[in-house]
């Protein structure tokens, strides 16, 4: 029999489900912006990286303590999820427990489920007080503003709230078991909400009832809203962590990209029979710019990580120049990256394909300032646990400064004359090269 | 010892009609830079020690383009990278050693996808093979024996390329006390000047990028600061200056060392 409570159950469900999916379909779209890059290829390679990094969380254990507590949270996510079955069968057909017919290992389910939220809720807890008490410096940095200071809060609060109310809702479960309640058909084992039996014992079994279901609705609610609220917030990772470790880069870190299109212009100034007023081969009818200027320049890759980035700190807190002062922060990179295709896909709804808002990430979202400052050391995309790449936004961006501005800071020009006109990058004569092979010391 | 060198170009060894082992790049600032000449002269000289048949492009060799391309000059780059390919290839050069890790990666990592395929070896890699081999001798208790000496990771060999133990071997070759700061291999904090930063003045901070790496470093009391690379040689010698402990406190190149400790 259907109840009002299975209709109103179901109706949330597709709701969720279809708002999330549309969401998705969005960020797909906007993923698409970015420009070719081949990531295939090596499927071994790139399903060892993945199962090591994102399932694994290799990169995490560099700093043993919030490792330990994110996995905590990270196992207890993936494992309560299998509950999440049952809550769709028992809410669309008001059956309890649905999946007790499992006997010992429901049980031993169950058992575990509420071992876990416990140590969920401890994690949480702790993060939190690292956020706001302890104040860790890197939660703290200049781009970290009020929202995606209050993004890290909801997602700590919004989970310690879920897993309490998992317990009260096993709690109370297990009182009306216990006193043979109709529907309550015993089974499960509570090893950590059975503490919470003393406290509650003493209620009505209405009450009881009640406070069961507000649980059960609560937690449901609280998952429909976290799915919602996922792709709007840096907590996203733990869908996108999978695929962008996948798609990581398999070379050397130390290796930029060769520009083809470069490449081809300056083959064609090394190849004496090129006719340099043949028509260009294939442009694909867009005018091809050197560098990134806005987000559509940069590769499906790097937008990509814009949005997987969880906005954790490792890469600036190890950052040469962020943490000697200077503005630059690999993370506001990752940051600015995905709020400016945000932005972009705004303006695209409310003012179609073509609009132009005269806005880009390079000089409206990011500074020159910032990208001069990168030593290119790569200990941002050594630290990063989900194998995102600051610096070669920061090169593409670079690239376009100088490639297509000519705005590079005078002494770089300066050096840029240097190895043009004596093939080293300061004023020597290319003559001295060896001098040293003859010189005393 | 002999102040003199053996050294050959390939253009010379063209000539002769000998074909060099190994291509040693010299890199512009183990050419130009004063400091850096004596790190070239140092590996020169294990070299020649080793009995290493090697050759130097001499005046034929231009800059890598590797601080153009950091600093996002990709035209000037690939023109320096083909323009040394092009001198590469008709010499037929096959393996190729460097004392330079910005030099090392770019021909490494960057050329092959513009023609230019060679082994590449940094100039630890290449003398730790010399003394597996047994053609590089150490004496006993050299200079530095029982000395405190801290390695500062180069960027471009470490993290960029995962080399982290080549150099430390070399170093506890020397019976020295080995000392890690604390940001060291993956961890491995910037001396400051990679990605073009050597060539220009740094943007406004509360620090100097190379003075908290060097106040790192002289935490640890060490007499010798070794390095693998001439950049982070000035960077750091210029970090202790700052800190008047030049008197204390040596920056060192790997292969100064084991020159030391070989007698050269």
């Amino acid at each position: 029999m259907m109840s009002i409570e299975n209709i109103a159950f179901i109706a949330l469900f597709v709701t969720a489900v279809t708002l999330f999916t549309l969401k998705i379909r969005e960020i797909i779209a906007n993923i698409r912006m970015g420009q070719a890059i081949d990531r295939s290829g090596n499927a071994s390679e790139r399903w060892k990286t993945m199962l090591l990094v994102a399932f694994g969380q290799k990169k995490m254990f560099s700093r043993p303590l919030p490792a330990v507590l994110h996995l905590a949270v990270y196992v207890g996510f993936v494992i309560i999820n299998i509950e999440l079955l049952e809550i769709i069968i028992d809410g669309a057909t008001g059956s309890h427990r649905a999946l007790s017919f499992l006997g010992g290992f429901y049980n031993l389910l169950i058992a575990s489920f509420e071992v876990l939220a416990f140590l969920v809720i401890v994690a949480c807890v702790i993060f939190l007080a690292r956020r706001n008490i302890v104040k860790v410096a890197r939660f703290h940095y200049r781009e970290m503003t009020s929202f995606p200071k209050s993004d890290a809060n909801l997602i700590l609060i919004a989970e310690v709230l879920m897993m309490s109310a998992f317990l009260i809702m096993n709690a109370s479960d297990l009182i009306l078991q216990g006193r043979g309640v109709e529907h309550f058909t015993v089974a499960g084992a509570f090893p950590i909400s059975q503490f919470l039996v003393p406290m509650m014992d003493g209620m009505s079994e209405g009450a009881l009832v009640l406070l069961e279901r507000a649980c059960w609705w609560f937690h449901i609610i609280g998952i429909f809203a976290l799915l919602n609220y996922l792709p709007y917030s840096k907590h996203f990772h733990i869908v996108l962590a999978f695929p962008n470790t996948y798609f990581s880069n398999l070379s050397a870190k130390g290796r930029l990209t060769n520009p083809e299109s470069v490449t081809r212009e300056v083959k064609l100034m090394f190849d004496p029979t090129a006719d340099p007023y043949a028509a260009p081969a294939d442009t694909n009818g867009a005018v091809q710019r050197f560098g990134a200027k806005d987000v559509p320049d940069l590769t499906w890759k790097q937008l990509l990580d814009a949005y997987t980035c969880t906005e954790c700190g490792r890469c600036s807190s190890s950052c040469p120049a962020n943490q000697t002062g200077k503005l630059l922060s690999p993370r506001k990179i990752m940051m600015d990256t995905r709020d400016r295709m945000e932005e972009i896909r705004t303006n695209i709804k409310k003012h179609g394909q073509d609009h132009n808002d005269g806005k880009s990430l390079l000089g409206d979202y990011i500074t020159a300032e910032e990208i001069w400052a990168c030593t290119s050391c790569n200990a941002c995309v050594q630290e990063c646990p989900v194998n995102i790449d600051p610096l070669g936004i920061i090169i593409d961006l670079r690239r376009y400064l100088v490639m297509e501005e000519s705005k590079a800071p005078t002494e770089l020009a300066g050096m840029f004359t240097n190895i043009e006109n004596n093939g080293a990058p300061w004023q020597f004569s290319p003559a001295d090269r060896i001098n040293w092979a003859n010189e005393t010391n | 010892m002999s102040n003199a060198l053996n050294v050959r170009t390939m253009a010379e060894c063209l000539a002769s009609g000998e074909v060099p082992e190994v291509l040693f790049w010299v890199g512009c600032s183990g050419s130009f830079d004063d400091r850096a000449r004596k790190i070239t002269r140092a590996l020169v000289k294990i070299l020649n020690a080793a009995n290493v048949k090697f050759a130097v492009l001499g005046t034929e060799e231009t800059c890598t383009g590797d601080p153009a391309k950091r600093a996002g000059n990709e035209f000037l780059f690939q023109m320096q990278a083909m323009q040394n390919i092009q001198v590469l290839n008709a010499y037929e050069v096959k393996k190729i050693v460097t004392a330079c890790p910005h030099c090392f990666n770019t021909i490494k990592n960057e050329y092959p996808e513009l023609g230019g395929n060679y082994e590449v070896m940094h100039h630890t890699q290449f003398i730790q093979s010399l003394i597996s081999e047994g053609k590089l001798k150490l004496k006993e208790g050299g200079e530095f024996k029982g000395k405190r000496i801290t390695f500062h990771d180069p960027c471009y060999l470490g993290r960029a390329n995962d080399v982290y133990e080549a150099p430390r071997e070399l170093i506890q070759k020397l019976d020295v006390e080995l000392v890690e700061m604390k940001r060291c291999k993956q961890k491995g904090f910037c001396c400051g000047a990679g990605g073009a930063q050597m060539f220009k003045e740094a943007e406004p901070g509360n620090k100097e990028v190379n003075v908290e790496r060097t106040e790192e470093a002289l935490a640890l009391q060490p007499q010798v600061i070794a390095t693998g690379c001439p950049f982070c040689n000035t960077m750091m010698t210029d970090g202790v200056k700052n800190f008047n402990k030049e008197n204390d406190v040596k920056v060192l190149d790997v292969a100064e060392l084991i020159a030391n400790a070989a007698d050269l």
